[in-house]
């Protein structure tokens, strides 16, 4: 699937919900889905620093496209992790690099983006990007 | 109840709105509490019909303005007792008022060697003050544990003080715990061996009646915003004895006597503190919050929010699988606490959506999460304004938490 495809994807399911809490047990239930990052890089290497909820990330270039892993030790902030890893892993760096993650707007998560959130998923976009871009640099 | 809560909650404009469709609920205040029209008012009224520079002119507007400014220096004075009024230094906030003392006492009296003691339940803004100055100057900063109930051991204060000790920095209540330290017994401890101790009263002077005579502390530091006055405004009390020996801490105008090109001489007490134009609009507004909790009556204020915390306590166990985190019998109005494994983020993200405003996080106070090995609390902190009904709602908010995340 294409990274606009996914996108489209999510933003479908999304409209199923007509009030927060539903989308939030979606969110929760998207946490505990999530493929755990290996434990090995579960070390502050891996970390991005959020105020309040930590984020792991790892990247690796597998065949041409960026496959990320993550884990965060807050199960809200691991739901929106597991999104974007659907949106952007898998993907080739310049895809990454070029996506406007416009999907978060229209699914009514922008809040979460927020870095006043302090919940590291801000950082945690930036991260990825510059994973695609150091992984294109040194495929040129 | 000792005051009509409806009329006091109708001076508080900003508790009238509602967000995500429920009237807002204000359980942050251990962060920052509402203010009153009153103090609304107030600062309005100043730029309305007193705003000019203070101090330094000889007109009409001037005089009236600096009169006011120096009226309400009288009015703090006799809300904490305060001695003279030369011991009330304005700042902005009880972090500029701790960051005053930490520099101007550690250059004249911290020595390689010396020691300063202060506890592991500090805010970093009593904390970081201290063991910076205490890196700088080759001197070491000592720290107080705390038992499972939150509270500092005297004890272990008698072994911690030796000739080396040169101050104690400690908070008067607990930002995370609530617990309130024994203040007057921890002064005459350290007073017998000749040591001077420093209050951080950003929590304790919104919750209690303060009577730093009393209380005898040498500092004593709180802040404007957690007293229902205007952001940006802040008290160092000192004793006279201490302001008069201690350097300043700014240099501009205000603060000095006579500038020549190559030296300068400084202005007396409380100016010495008090460089720069001043916040006027700001202690406008804390003078009307002073006269605001006056007339509440802080006695009353305490045992109103006491009832809350009561209330609040007994509820919120009867929840089950909530874990607290500070229990001592000597607690202001602040509950922190964990429900069953959540992560305090998750828990006030719904918390938030219910219309509830708490805190999540540590609360600037990493040593101490560290020392309870947790990532941070998720924390409901009580005003006179707050009531038994809005508490039952943070319950209701509560299994709302439980039934989703757990």
């Amino acid at each position: 699937m294409t990274l606009p495809e996914t996108e489209t994807q999510i933003i479908s399911e999304f409209a199923m919900f007509d009030d927060w809490m539903d989308k939030y047990n979606y969110l929760i239930e998207l946490g505990r889905t999530l493929p755990v990052i290996d434990e090995q890089y579960k070390t502050d290497q891996y970390l991005i620093t959020g105020c309040q909820s930590k984020v792991w990330l790892h990247a690796a270039l597998n065949d041409g496209k960026v496959v990320f892993t993550a884990d965060s030790d807050a199960i809200i902030t691991k739901g929106i992790v597991n999104l974007l890893i659907r949106v952007l892993s898998d993907q080739t760096p310049e895809e990454i690099m070029q996506a406007r993650m416009e999907f978060i707007d229209r699914i009514g998560l922008q809040e979460h983006l927020s870095p006043t959130r302090s919940n590291g998923l801000s950082s945690m976009i930036k991260q990825m990007k510059l994973y695609a871009t150091v992984f294109k640099m040194k495929g040129a | 109840m000792s005051f009509n809560i409806e009329k006091v909650r109708a001076d508080f404009p900003i508790l009238q709105q509602q967000i995500y469709k429920h009237p807002l609920i204000y359980f942050d205040n251990a962060a920052s509490t509402q203010k009153p029209r009153q103090v609304i008012e107030a600062i309005t009224w100043y730029y309305e019909h007193d705003n000019c520079n203070i101090h330094r002119g000889v007109h009409y507007l001037s005089v009236k303005a600096t009169e006011a400014y120096e009226e309400t220096r009288e009015k703090i004075r006799a809300f904490i007792n305060a001695k003279k009024s030369c011991e009330i230094i304005f700042t902005k906030g009880a972090t500029e008022s701790l960051n005053l003392v930490a520099s101007s006492f550690g250059k004249r009296y911290i020595k390689p060697g010396d020691e300063v003691i202060t506890s592991i339940m500090e805010h970093h803004s009593n904390f970081v003050p201290w063991q910076q100055m205490c890196l700088e100057r080759g001197a070491s900063l000592r720290i107080l544990g705390i038992n499972e109930k939150g509270e500092i051991d005297l004890d272990e204060l008698k072994k911690l003080l030796n000739k080396k000790t040169r101050l104690i920095a400690l908070t008067h209540i607990s930002n995370v715990l609530g617990t309130i330290n024994p203040v007057k017994e921890i002064v005459a401890i350290a007073h017998q061996h000749d040591v001077p101790v420093l209050l951080d009263g950003a929590q304790g002077v919104s919750h209690l009646p303060v009577d730093v005579q009393d209380l005898d502390c040498d500092f004593y530091c709180f802040s404007g915003h957690k007293m229902y006055a205007p952001m940006g405004t802040g008290v160092m009390y000192g004793k006279e004895r201490y302001l008069e020996e201690l350097p300043p801490y700014q240099l501009g105008g205000e603060m000095i006597k006579e500038v020549f090109t190559g030296r300068s001489t400084f202005n007396e007490l409380p100016f010495k503190f008090e460089a720069g134009t001043p916040n006027v609009e700001g202690v406008a507004g804390l003078r009307a919050a002073v006269a605001y909790l006056q007339d509440l009556g802080m006695d009353n204020i305490s045992s109103y929010e006491d009832d809350l915390l009561k209330y609040a306590t007994e509820k919120m166990s009867a929840i089950g699988g909530i874990k607290f985190y500070g229990t001592s019998h000597h607690k202001a109005s602040v509950i922190s606490f964990l429900i069953g494994g959540t992560h305090p983020y998750d828990a006030g993200m719904i918390i938030d959506k219910l219309g509830i405003a708490v805190r999540t996080g540590h609360h600037c106070a990493m040593p101490l999460m560290d020392f309870l090995k947790i990532p941070g609390t998720v924390r409901a902190s009580f005003a006179f304004y707050n009531t038994t009904e809005e508490i039952d709602q943070l319950v209701s908010a509560i299994n709302k938490v439980k039934e989703m995340l757990l």
